[in-house]
C-alpha cells in the first residue's frame, strides 16, 4: 500500500467511524451480549448469573408466552395477505395514469409518515366502540359494530384494520416496480389479445414478482414484531391478554419485570423464527418470482 | 482543504467531552453550593406542588441546591440509570417500588441517615411508615400519602330513593343501593351504573383484602385461591352477570379519560366508586357542582371485624445506590418529610399529611371537604397494599388478567384465580431461591 493509499485508508475510516462505531456499540455488542444473556439470569442490576439452558426450557412452559406467540401468528396470518392484496392493489390503481395521479399518490402515502403514538390516539377515538366513527359509520348503513376494542375476539382484527393504513410504503415500492416493467411485454400480450386480467395476471404479477416476496419478507419482519399499536392501545394487552404480542411481552420480561435474561432468550426466539419463515418464504417462492435477465 | 478531517474529529471528539461533562457535575459548582440532581415523576398541579417546595428548600438555605427534573416513567429510567452507574442523587418513586429496589440493590438504606437526623416511626402514620422500610431497614421517606374510599353521588341517591346522608356500609348494602341506582334506556342501554368493580380498575387485585383475603402469606405461599379471594371475585363476577357484558362493554366504552369531564364518576355516568384521596381535585376541576361523599368501603356483613379497612398507597423518595451526594440528597429528603416540608406538598397536592406531627391550622387551609375521613382511614386497624414481593409487577399483570377474564365471563373465579396462583407460586419458588442464593432469607 502506498502512502497516499494508506492516507485515503485512514481517512475513509475516520469518516466512516461514526457508523462504524454505532454499529458496533449499539448493534452488534447488544446482539452478541444478549445471546449470553438468554443463558443467564440477570435483572439488569445485578451481575448476570449463568443458568444454562433454563430460561428456554421456562419459555416452554410459559403459557403466556404460547399465547403471545399465537396472538402474534394470528395476527400475522390476517394481516400479511391483507396487507399484501391492499397494497398491490393500490399501487395498481394508482399507476394508471389518470389525472391528478401525484396528489392521490402523496394521500395514500400520508398515513405512513404518522407517528405510531398519534396513529393509535387517532384510532382508539375512531374504533370507540360507543363514539366511534366506524361505528358510526356502520350504523348508517344498518350494521351494528362490535366494540371493537373491548371484546377479545374484535382486537386483533381492529389491529389488522389499522395495519391496512399504513400500507404507504408497500405501495410506494410497489410503484417504483411497477415503472419497471416494460412497456413491450405489455403490446405482446395486447396483440396476443390480453384484457387488462390477461395482461395483469401474465405479465404485471409475474414481473413484480421480487418485489411481492421483498414485501412479502418485510411483513413477515414487521408483524412479527407487531409492538407500537397493541402497547399503547391495549395496555397489557386486555381485554383477556386477547392483544398481548410477542414483542409485547418481551418487553414486559424486559423491563416492567426486570427479568433481562429471559427477554433475552425470547428476543433469540423471535430472531430465528424470523429466519425461518424468512427462508420458508424464500424456499416456496422460488418457482414463482422471475428475475428479469436471469 | 487538509485541515478539514482533523477538523472534524476535534469537533466531534469536543462534543463528547462536551456531553459527557454534561452528565457529570463537579460536586460545587460556581455558586459554591452543592446541587444534588433530583428525578420526579409530577407533572400539572402535582408537579408544580413539588417545584415549590424544592423553591422553598432552596431558598431556606445556602449549602445544597437541588435541581429538579421531571422524568417519565421514573421508575425504569432509574433503575438503567443506577445500572449505568449514573443515577440522580435522590428520586421520587411508588412505595411498590420500594422492595423491589432494595432487593437488587438499586436504592441504598437510610438507616445510619435517619439514626443520625433522628428521624423514626413516631413521626410518621404507622401505615406509612410501614410502606417505607423492608427486612427491618428503612429503604424510602413518604411523600405523598394516599387512602381510598367509597365515593358516592349524593343527587343520583336523592333521585333513586335512598338517603344521601346514609352510604352504604356492607356489601349487601352496596349491591342493594346499586341496584336502585342503575337505570337503563328503552333499549336496555345501560345509562347510570350504581356500581362497578372495574372502574376505575387500577386496583382489579385488591378485591379479596375487602373480603378479608390476602394474596400472600408473608413467607413462602401465594393465598391467590382463599376462600375469601374466590368469594370476592365471585362478588365481581356476579355484577357482570347481573349487568350483562355486552351491556358493560358498551356502557364502558363511551366513558372519557380519567382526568376529563368524561370522568365516569365526574360526569355522573357511575353512582358510586371506589377511589383515592386525590379525586377531590377532578371533581373540582371538572364538575364543581356534583354533590358527592365519602365512606369506608363497605365489609362483608359477616365481616363486621373488616369495617372501616383501607388500602393505602404513597409515593416516597429514595436514594440511589451510586448517588454522589447521598447526606444532602437526605438533608433534602428531610425537609420534605418535616411537617413545613410536608404540609407544603400535600396542600398542593391537595392529600393528607404522611406525619403524626401537623401545624395546627392545615385541616382549615385544606380545600378538601372531607380530608379527615382520608386520614382516619389511614391509620384503620387494617390497611393492606400490594405484597412486598419482587415479582409483584408481574404477579398484579397475572391479576388484572384474572380479573378480565372474570368481568368478561369468559372463566370462573376458581379457574381464572387457580391459574394465577399456579404462574406465580412458581414464580415465586424461584424468587424465594434467588433470594436464598444471595442469602437474604433463610
Amino acid at each position: 500500500m502506498t502512502d497516499r493509499e494508506k492516507r485515503n485508508l485512514r481517512l475513509g475510516l475516520a469518516f466512516c467511524s461514526p457508523w462504524l462505531i454505532g454499529l458496533v456499540v449499539f448493534q452488534l455488542y447488544p446482539i452478541v451480549a444478549s445471546m449470553y444473556f438468554s443463558l443467564c439470569d440477570y435483572s439488569v442490576l445485578e451481575k448476570a448469573s449463568f443458568i444454562g439452558l433454563s430460561n428456554y426450557r421456562d419459555l416452554m412452559a410459559d403459557e403466556v408466552f404460547w399465547q403471545a406467540l399465537r396472538n402474534t401468528l394470528y395476527y400475522a396470518a390476517m394481516a400479511l395477505p391483507l396487507g399484501l392484496i391492499v397494497s398491490f392493489a393500490t399501487a395498481v390503481l394508482l399507476n394508471t395514469g389518470v389525472k391528478g395521479m401525484t396528489v392521490y399518490r402523496t394521500i395514500f402515502f400520508l398515513p405512513s409518515l404518522v407517528p405510531a403514538v398519534a396513529s393509535a390516539i387517532l384510532w382508539l377515538w375512531l374504533l370507540n366502540g360507543k363514539f366511534g366513527v366506524v361505528n358510526y359509520a356502520l350504523d348508517a348503513v344498518g350494521i351494528k359494530g362490535p366494540g371493537w376494542l373491548s371484546d377479545p375476539l374484535w382486537t386483533k382484527p381492529s389491529l389488522v384494520l389499522m395495519s391496512l393504513w399504513g400500507v404507504g410504503h408497500a405501495v410506494v415500492i410497489y410503484l417504483a416496480g411497477l415503472q419497471d416493467v416494460p412497456q413491450q411485454l405489455y403490446e405482446a400480450a395486447e396483440l396476443d389479445g390480453a384484457g387488462w386480467w390477461g395482461k395483469l395476471r401474465h405479465v404485471t404479477v409475474p414481473m413484480m414478482s421480487p418485489v411481492i416476496l421483498f414485501n412479502l419478507i418485510m411483513g413477515i419482519i414487521g408483524s412479527l414484531q407487531m409492538f407500537a399499536l397493541p402497547f399503547i392501545m391495549l395496555p397489557g394487552g386486555q381485554p383477556a391478554r386477547s392483544a398481548y404480542f410477542f414483542a409485547v411481552y418481551l418487553y414486559d420480561n424486559a423491563l416492567p419485570y426486570l427479568q433481562m435474561g429471559y427477554a433475552s432468550a425470547m428476543a433469540w426466539i423471535l430472531f430465528i423464527l424470523t429466519l425461518l419463515l424468512t427462508w420458508i418464504a424464500l424456499r416456496l417462492s422460488g418457482k414463482h418470482v422471475h428475475y428479469e435477465g436471469a | 482543504m487538509r485541515f478539514l478531517p482533523r477538523a472534524v474529529l476535534a469537533l466531534l471528539l469536543g462534543s463528547v467531552v462536551l456531553l459527557s461533562g454534561c452528565a457529570r457535575p463537579g460536586a460545587a459548582s460556581r455558586d459554591g453550593r452543592v446541587h444534588i440532581s433530583y428525578w420526579e415523576k409530577w407533572t400539572g398541579f402535582e408537579g408544580d406542588a413539588m417545584r415549590a417546595v424544592v423553591d422553598a428548600y432552596n431558598a431556606s438555605q445556602d449549602r445544597i441546591f437541588v435541581d429538579l427534573l421531571t422524568v417519565s416513567q421514573v421508575d425504569q429510567k432509574l433503575l438503567l440509570a443506577t445500572a449505568g452507574g449514573n443515577p440522580p442523587d435522590v428520586a421520587g418513586l411508588w412505595s411498590n417500588n420500594t422492595h423491589v429496589y432494595a432487593d437488587m440493590n438499586a436504592i441504598r438504606t437510610l438507616d445510619d441517615l435517619c439514626e443520625q437526623a433522628g428521624i423514626g416511626p413516631r413521626d410518621f402514620i404507622p401505615s406509612f411508615w410501614d410502606l417505607c422500610t423492608y427486612r427491618g431497614h428503612v429503604f424510602a421517606l413518604p411523600t405523598t400519602p394516599a387512602t381510598v374510599a367509597l365515593h358516592y353521588n349524593k343527587k343520583l341517591m336523592r333521585a333513586a330513593g335512598l338517603d344521601p346522608d346514609r352510604p352504604p356500609r356492607t356489601i349487601e348494602e352496596l349491591d342493594a343501593a346499586a341496584a336502585r341506582l342503575t337505570t337503563r334506556d328503552a333499549d336496555g342501554k345501560i345509562d347510570i351504573a350504581g356500581f362497578l368493580p372495574s372502574e376505575p380498575g387500577w386496583w382489579n387485585w385488591a378485591w379479596g383484602y375487602w373480603f378479608g383475603g390476602e394474596l400472600y402469606d408473608g413467607k413462602s405461599k401465594l393465598t391467590v385461591t382463599s376462600p375469601e379471594n374466590l368469594r370476592a371475585f365471585t362478588w365481581v363476577q356476579q355484577y357482570a352477570k347481573t349487568y350483562g357484558t355486552q351491556a358493560i362493554q358498551v356502557f364502558q366504552s363511551g366513558f372519557g379519560n380519567f382526568s376529563s369531564p368524561q370522568n365516569p364518576f365526574v360526569s355522573g355516568k357511575v353512582a358510586m366508586e371506589l377511589q383515592g384521596v386525590w379525586m377531590y381535585n377532578f371533581i373540582d376541576k371538572f364538575n364543581k357542582n356534583l354533590e358527592w361523599g365519602v365512606a369506608p368501603f363497605p365489609y362483608p356483613a359477616d365481616r363486621p371485624d373488616l369495617a372501616g379497612q383501607s388500602l393505602v398507597d404513597m409515593d416516597t423518595l429514595v436514594i440511589p445506590s451510586g448517588s454522589r451526594h447521598p447526606r444532602e440528597a437526605f438533608e433534602f429528603m428531610r425537609y420534605v418529610a418535616s411537617p413545613a416540608g410536608a404540609e407544603l406538598l400535600n396542600l398542593g397536592q391537595r392529600k393528607f399529611s404522611p406525619l403524626t406531627a401537623l401545624t395546627p391550622d392545615f385541616y382549615q387551609r385544606h380545600p378538601h371537604p372531607y380530608l379527615r375521613d382520608f386520614v382516619k382511614l389511614a391509620y384503620a386497624q387494617r390497611v393492606f397494599s400490594p405484597p412486598k414481593l419482587a415479582i409483584w409487577k408481574e404477579f398484579g399483570d397475572e391479576m388484572s388478567n384474572a380479573f378480565s377474564k372474570i368481568w368478561l365471563v369468559e372463566e370462573t373465579p376458581e379457574q381464572a384465580l387457580g391459574r394465577v396462583q399456579d404462574r406465580m407460586q412458581r414464580k415465586l419458588d424461584r424468587e424465594i431461591r434467588q433470594k436464598r442464593r444471595k442469602g437474604l432469607v433463610q
